[in-house]
């Protein structure tokens, strides 16, 4: 066991770890040791190749399709230098008011993380792309929308030199998408802030110390080797901030020593559990070229759903089909001429979805689907069919419908056939991205994990800086709020430091 | 005691546009799989009825691509994995009177959709892993994502002009 004394631990280096690591850079100019420990390796800009298969396996966690514990559902989460920032398509808006209201967090309030948000908008390049660089499925969906009678909103993005690869969810080839790979850990490195990769980190011991694994850089494999020696280690740490995500942060406090005195660890997960509904036009249109997400629709407070651009890859489209054989392979030959819509459900937290551990320490998430999520799933899939009709699409292919496949002819028909009565789990693909909660903010242990500035009831020397500080669902896309929270947090370390750091 | 690196899969790299990367497979996966090959390409011709006209160089990369993607699983799921796709060759004896890769494809294609359609999710679930599974193998190739007409390039726009 190799042992390493620090100032400053930060595990997990995403929107969350990113964002801390860059606003404790001063602690680093002043001669601090501040060390960023990232379970992922570093890839090189050339290594990002924008193929399928190769990309998935070297950014994401069980190449994407980490599932769920009765196997009903994948979640996507990236391990790498930058975290899902990487992976995420760059969509930046700020959290709505009423959520944060709904939050009833004391000591949070929206203006604060508005302006927070504002802050890193600026910083990460965030605006709206201009109109010759929209391709038709996102075109489509504007025109669609419109004429079905929806609100159809634009979404910010925080791209720069964007050349329109749409292979944004693959890791940008093109390095234009502004993740903390590419503005925040950069900056911080720059400061003196260390980031150490292939650090998996096992536990956080009563006395500030952390267990944690280097590993070493498989023989072929992407990503340069570690910055640390490959070994164990055991590291002392003044300030340890947990930023591993929604799946890794509750995952990590609950295998520590700290566990038993936080009864809601691993509690209050939500994921806005997605559908691909995919409608298939008579001519071909430009929907593998181009920003993949630019436009939205959000009845998130009317229906419980939100609406979202969206192209995929031709593995994922394929398993996000429902069915196989002749039908399945007709609509992947449509691939060119194929439009294809998101559908996120607003789901709410609740007891019976939370993460845990298994023996072997491995995160596992327990969640089941209430009504008012498999309703907002429906509900989305039946909007997005009347987009994509209305768009000019000849057929839809959607989950919730029996059989999936609805023709034009059938569009006035719509509530009937796409319904949840129709919905299969474990036949039906559902995803989700937008991976929140566990380690919720509030007011003590009894209703919560951390305070209102990330710090773990009970150790003051333990912050939490990441989607699972969210008490429930933010329902919408939550990079820039995970960033503005994981601000706050810095500031509570810096504001703190003098006691901290003594 | 966590174990991250289950399995270390080595992976070579052949190129920036090269096909897909050599995968060394442990060779316990190999000796879980290679007896199921026959199945499995009896399942892929009836999940995807254009993998019947792959060559052996095809079947290798698919049969390739699968058993990279087990062997990140559990040893207990390539397990049930292997378990699920034997249970698919002989069920049919009952019904059938035949074992699966026996069958014409209208008798495979009803076996498979009883499977979708189950009323156990642990089947229905066994069966969306396993045509997950084929989904990846087949249409990760770039010549499958080639044929259906997927043209996405990391030159974006320029690679249209």
């Amino acid at each position: 066991m190799i042992e390493r004394t620090v100032d400053v631990a930060i595990i997990g280096s995403g929107a969350g770890g990113g964002t801390v690591a860059q606003a404790l850079a001063p602690l680093a100019r002043e001669g601090r040791s501040v060390v960023v420990f990232e379970q992922g390796p570093r890839l090189a800009d050339a290594e990002f190749t924008g193929r399928e298969l190769e990309m998935a396996n070297a950014l994401y966690r069980d190449g994407g399709g980490f599932l769920t514990a009765d196997g009903t559902m994948t979640l996507a989460f990236a391990e790498t230098y930058g975290g899902s920032t990487v992976v995420y398509t760059g969509t930046s808006l700020v959290a709505p008011e009423r959520v944060i209201r709904h939050w009833n967090v004391p000591g949070l309030d929206h203006a604060d993380l508005a302006r927070r948000s504002a802050i890193y908008a600026g910083e990460n390049n965030v605006h709206l792309l201009p109109p010759e660089e929209i391709n038709d499925n996102n075109r489509l969906f504007v025109e669609g929308g419109r004429r079905a009678g929806y609100h159809v909103e634009q979404f910010p993005v925080n791209v720069n030199g964007c050349r329109g690869s749409s292979l944004c969810n693959l890791g940008c080839p093109n390095q234009a998408k502004q993740g903390t790979n590419r503005v925040q850990l950069p900056s911080a490195e720059r400061q003196g802030v260390q980031v150490v990769t292939r650090a998996s980190v096992r536990r956080i011991g009563s006395h500030r110390t952390l267990d944690l694994q280097v590993a070493e850089r498989p023989a072929g494999g992407p990503g340069a080797p570690s910055e640390w020696a490959p070994g164990e280690y055991r590291v002392r740490a003044k300030v340890v901030v947990a930023a591993g995500g929604a799946i890794g942060s509750p995952a990590l406090l609950l295998r520590s020593p700290i566990a038993p005195a936080l009864p809601r660890l691993g509690h209050g997960f939500t994921c806005h559990p997605a559908l691909i509904i995919v409608g298939e036009h008579s001519s071909p249109l430009t929907n593998d070229v181009g920003h993949p997400k630019s436009y939205f629709v959000d009845r998130a407070a009317a229906e419980r759903f939100v609406l979202e651009t969206c192209m995929y890859f031709p593995f994922v489209t394929a398993k996000s089909l429902t069915g196989f054989g002749a039908a399945h392979a007709r609509t992947m030959a449509a691939f060119p001429r194929l439009q294809m819509i998101l559908v996120l459900a607003c789901d709410s937290a609740a007891d019976g979805n939370h993460i845990t551990v298994d023996r072997a320490g491995e995160p596992v998430v327990r969640y089941a689907f209430a009504d008012g999520t498999l309703n907002g799933l429906a509900d989305g899939a039946r909007a997005a069919a009347r987009i994509l009709f209305a768009a000019g699409a000849q057929r839809v292919h959607t989950p919730c419908a029996d059989p999936p496949v609805v023709e034009a002819g059938d569009a006035a028909a719509l509530d009937a056939r796409i319904a949840r009565r129709h919905w299969r789990p474990g036949t039906d693909a559902v995803s989700a991205a937008h991976l929140m909660g566990g380690c919720g903010m509030g007011s003590g242990p009894a209703d919560s994990v951390t305070d209102a500035w990330g710090r773990v009831h009970g150790r003051p020397w333990l912050r939490v800086a990441d989607a699972s500080l969210f008490p429930d669902a933010l329902e919408i896309n939550p990079y820039l709020t995970i960033m503005a929270l994981a601000d706050r947090v810095a500031e509570g370390i810096r504001r703190d430091a003098a006691a901290l750091l003594a | 005691m966590l174990d991250r690196n289950r399995t270390v899969i080595r992976v070579a790299r052949d190129g920036f546009a090269g096909r897909t990367p050599t995968v060394q497979i442990p060779a316990v996966i190999d000796a879980l799989l290679a007896p199921l090959h026959p199945i499995l390409r009896a399942i892929a011709e009836t999940v995807i009825p254009n993998a019947a006209t792959l060559d052996a160089r095809g079947w290798e990369d698919v049969e390739r691509t699968i058993s990279a993607a087990l062997a990140r699983r559990p040893a207990a799921m390539q397990r049930q994995f292997a378990m699920f796709v034997h249970a698919i060759e002989w069920l049919p004896l009952l019904r059938f009177g035949h074992r699966f890769s026996a069958l014409d494809l209208d008798r495979r294609t009803r076996v498979l959709a009883a499977l979708e359609r189950a009323p156990l999710l642990l089947l229905r679930r066994g069966f969306w892993g396993l045509r997950t599974l084929l989904y990846m193998g087949y249409y990760t190739r770039p010549e499958a994502a080639s044929a259906v007409g997927y043209r996405a390039d990391p030159r974006g726009w320029s690679a249209r002009t």
